[in-house]
Formats: C-alpha cells, structure tokens, sequence
C-alpha cells in the first residue's frame, strides 16, 4: 500500500515527514495528516521538531492512544478504535482532549463592538452567559476562521469580558488577526492556549456523568450557555457546547485538574475518543471543518452558514460589501449534503460531477457510522443545490453517483 | 494484541503478503495483520475482477478504514483466478483473520521470480516494528 498524499492544506504542519519503511505512509485525516505509527509514538522521533503536548498526553499514553501530529500538536487520534468511540458518543457518552484549541480571553472597554468589526453575527444582543459561533472574514468575506464568542459580562469597573475559542491550527494566524484589527489601548489581550485543558464531554448522558463532579447545577445551563463554574473545588468555565451534534459540556480548567476530570470520567465509564471519531461525527452533524469545507476562500454564505450572517444589523464588519453582494446577485457556488448511492466513499478534494462534466468539489467525506452509507460535503454550482439533485462523484476515475440531501445527515433524537 | 507475522508468507515494504500454495501454482495475496491494525476499522475494499491481470509492483485495488484510502500492491505479475468477494460485502471482516478468510486474491503467478524480492517474515518484522 502506499499513499495518496492529498495536497496538504494549509493547516497541515510541515514537520510531519513520512518515515521511509515502516509507517503506512502519509494519509489525510480530515484536514490532519495522519502519520501512522506503529505503538511507540509517544517517543519522540530522532531529529523531529518538537510537537507540543497537551496536559492530557500522559493518560492517553496510558489508555495506548494512537497519535497524529495535529497543527504541531502531538493528538490522540484514536483509543479503542473510531467507531466504537463514534457509537459511544452517539449512544452514551465520550470525552475528548481539545486542549490543542486555541483560547484566548479579552478584557477592556467596549469590547464586544470591536468583535463586531470582523464578524458578521450580530453581537449587539448577545446576552451575558451566551455565546455566538460565528466566523471571523478577511476583507474579501472569505472565512479566515470559525470560532465561538462567549459574553462573560461587565466587571464593576465596566470593562467587558470575552473568551473566544479558535482552531487549533488557525490560533497564531487569528491572534495576529485580533491583535491588528482591536485598539490594544482599551482592552487586554491574553492567549491561555497552551495554559489550560480543555475537555469536551459529550453524548446523551454526559451531562448527567459529568454533574457529580461540580457544584452548580448543569441542567441550569442553556445550549450555548457558559456559567464561570467550580470543577471538584477548583474554578473552571463551563460552556454547552460541541462538535459532535450531541448535547454536552466544553471544560476549561488548570492542567491539573483536567488531569483529575479526565480520570474520574473515566472511572464513571466516559469512552475516551480521538481526532477520528471527532472528525465522523461532527461530519453526520455536517458541522464545517477549518481548512476543507470553510477556507479563507469561501464566505459564510457559500458555506451555509447564512443563519450566523446577520447584515440586517451589523451595518458595518469586514468582509460586509462581499456578502451584499452576493445576497444580491446570488451565489455561484453553495456547500451541500451528499449521500452516495452505492458504497463507494467520496473524500476530501474528489471531483464532483454532473452530466459528466465536473461542477465541483468534495470537502469532506466518511463512512457514515451512525447512517451506514458514505456521506459527505461539497461545493457545488447553486443550480444544482437543491435536495434531490441527482450528481456523481468521481472516485479513482470512476463516476459514483450520489444525490443532494438535507443537513445534518445525522441528527439528535429530541 | 501481540501482531501475527506467519512464517510461511512472503511480504512486500508495502505490507501485502503473498503465500504460494503446496504446488507451487497459485499465490494468494492479502494485507498483514500488522498493515489492518494501523488502518483501524475497514469500511470499503476494491478488487480487480477473475480474469484480469495483475503487475508486480502495481496497484491491483483500494482498502479504505474510516479515515484513510490506500492502495493495494501485487507481490506477483499473473492472471485473478478468483477474489474474495465475501471481503467486498463485509470488508470489516478482514481484520478478524487477516491469514486465512482475510485473504483478497488467488494468483496464477507469470513467474515466481517475481517473488524474490519480498521480505520473509523476521525482515518484515523487524521493519515495521523498527526494533
């Protein structure tokens, strides 16, 4: 066997370098590379640039995760295995290690009304102990990241507080980005990344497994909701949110008390999941990936994130005159739901193809492990956009047909 | 779960192996136990048809696991006597004997020479588990 090396994104690290013989060769893996290693990964590679490492890393190299370099990060890609951990998720609960995200808190004067200037959700009515998933846009509307703003409301000196979570990869590039665009004058800027855990617990009873272990009540918390928390005595930020289209919590503590959460949960039966099972399950909740299926070439409303786009009241952010206009003449090309007709699995960068001609591109595509058929994204002409168009997609030379259908492919039984 | 490297196939860097039968006529081919384990979770397999021919060296198929796409390797030119097509409807199933029901094709081989240049199982070994 040997590999296909997809043309890396720009997320891909450029440290990861195949290993002559005995690895499997270089494999995309969502938008990670994955370089398959064979047990001893935790050892640093002779000569390999330093990756860094998570507070977390000791008890996957305890539970015998299998690692990926992830955006200079050394990442749990896998534990038991990407589906049993994906039906855990979707049937019970799993926890992931995403202390690789970016984490940055601001606190200053007017802060939110400086965010405005770069997103185009409207952050005017945000209320505290809320939080907007959103994008940031480049001057062109193309999307430079997706992120999550979480409104922690005004100190007694009237300074506005924000925590922002960002991509991994896209941490340095946003928080130039940030730092550029807001008056370093009014507020202050910190970037926790490499100073917290961060653990997302997931799944229709992660809630009630993670309750024991902190004070306040959990069920108190809307959806999108954040509350500043106490984990096992110690202060943490506790927001409801997710990547994996199930109900759950994201924690931030100190690196030591994500160590205790970690095992504690594992001890209540928590499945410890990877990068893998991250991957296939927010796809069944068609959630975009940074750097396949929302770039710095594609706006929020080629990407169908048109609900996040509110012009109506921000009148004025980045990237703004691009989205107009398109609103106005209408869109050349729109993201869509794909489910293939046959086995066959559609991947990242494989052409689409209608009458024949190809018309446009996968960005992601799996297996379906809840579904049981392929399933996957794709930038297709807006004429060809709506549900029940019939496309192909063209697999190692071989049109495959397959047919637009609504997202998400998967969704949570209410 | 300690790996299986049979003593009796011959193996390709590329992790195929090929195990030529008592009469020296036919070679079958699969992927090592060593090769599924890393992929994880196999979810799709291509095969050539009976009848097609296949080239040392090239590629003759696709496995795919949840994440990854690879191509598959012959160890041997000759003409597809016959291909697992139970592997085809349930691909998952390789991984449970990747030696024996796990196998994809049946070979008549052109030339056994071609098989010269495959590891035995102590260097096969040795490479991916780089000791």
């Amino acid at each position: 066997m040997q590999c296909k090396v997809r043309t890396p994104g720009l997320n891909n690290p450029v440290g990861a370098e195949k290993i002559p013989l005995p690895t499997l060769s270089l494999t995309r893996m969502g938008n990670e590379r994955v370089l398959a290693t064979y047990n001893r990964s935790h050892i640093q590679p002779f000569n390999a640039p330093m990756s860094l490492r998570t507070p977390l890393y000791p008890l996957s190299v305890d539970l015998n995760a299998r690692f990926t370099d992830f955006a200079g990060w050394e990442m749990p890609v896998q534990y038991s295995g990407i589906k049993q951990e994906h039906q855990a998720v979707r049937g019970q609960a799993g926890m992931f290690d995403i202390s690789h995200m970016g984490k940055f808190t601001l606190q200053g004067k007017a802060v939110l009304a400086q965010l405005q200037k770069l997103v185009p959700s409207y952050l005017g009515k945000l209320p505290v102990g809320q939080a907007q998933y959103t994008v940031l846009l480049n001057p062109q509307g193309g999307i430079i990241d997706d992120l999550i703003i979480y409104n922690q409301g005004t100190t007694a000196d009237g300074s506005e507080r924000v925590t922002i979570i960002v991509n991994a990869a896209t941490t340095d590039k946003d928080k130039d980005w940030l730092l550029a665009h807001l008056d370093p004058a009014t507020l202050t800027f910190k970037d926790l990344s490499r100073d917290l855990a961060l653990i997302a617990i997931q799944g229709p009873t992660a809630i009630a497994t993670l309750q024991p272990f902190i004070t306040e009540d959990l069920g108190t918390v809307a959806r999108f909701g954040h509350i500043q928390g106490t984990v096992l005595g110690q202060p943490a930020f506790l927001a409801r949110t997710g990547y994996t289209g199930e109900d759950g919590f994201e924690v931030m503590v100190s690196p030591a008390v994500g160590q205790t959460l970690w095992q504690k949960l594992l001890d209540a039966g928590v499945e410890p999941c990877g990068l893998g099972a991250r991957d296939t399950l927010r796809l069944e909740a068609a959630m975009a990936l940074y750097g396949q299926d929302i770039t710095d070439e594609t706006t929020p409303l080629e990407a169908a994130l048109g609900w996040l786009v509110h012009l109506d009241d921000v009148t004025d952010c980045m990237g703004r005159d691009r989205l107009m206009t398109q609103k106005a003449t209408g869109l050349e090309r729109k993201l869509v739901g794909l489910q293939m007709t046959g086995r066959a699995i559609a991947r990242h960068d494989y052409p689409v193809l209608h009458d024949g001609k190809p018309v446009g591109q996968v960005t992601s595509g799996t297996l379906s492990p809840t579904l049981g058929y392929p399933v996957a994204l794709a930038y297709v002409p807006a004429a060809l956009a709506k549900v029940g168009q019939t496309l192909a997609v063209e697999i190692r030379g071989q049109a495959h047909p397959a047919q637009v259908v609504k997202r998400p492919f998967y969704r949570r039984p209410s | 779960m300690a790996l299986e490297y049979p003593d009796n196939l011959q193996y390709l860097d590329t992790h195929e192996y090929a195990r030529l039968d008592e009469d020296e006529e036919i070679v079958t081919v699969g992927l090592s136990a060593f090769a599924i384990d890393q992929l994880g979770d196999i979810v799709f397999l291509e095969l050539p048809e009976v009848g097609d021919t296949v080239e040392k060296g090239e590629k003759f198929g696709t496995i795919e696991s949840v994440k990854a796409v690879e191509d598959l390797k012959s160890p041997i030119s000759g003409e597809v006597l016959s291909r697992n097509d139970i592997l085809l409807g349930e691909p998952e199933q390789i991984a449970d004997d990747p030696y024996g029901d796990g196998w994809l094709l049946k070979i008549k081989p052109d030339d056994l020479e071609d098989l010269d240049d495959a590891m035995s199982a102590e260097d096969y070994r040795d490479q991916v588990e780089g000791m």
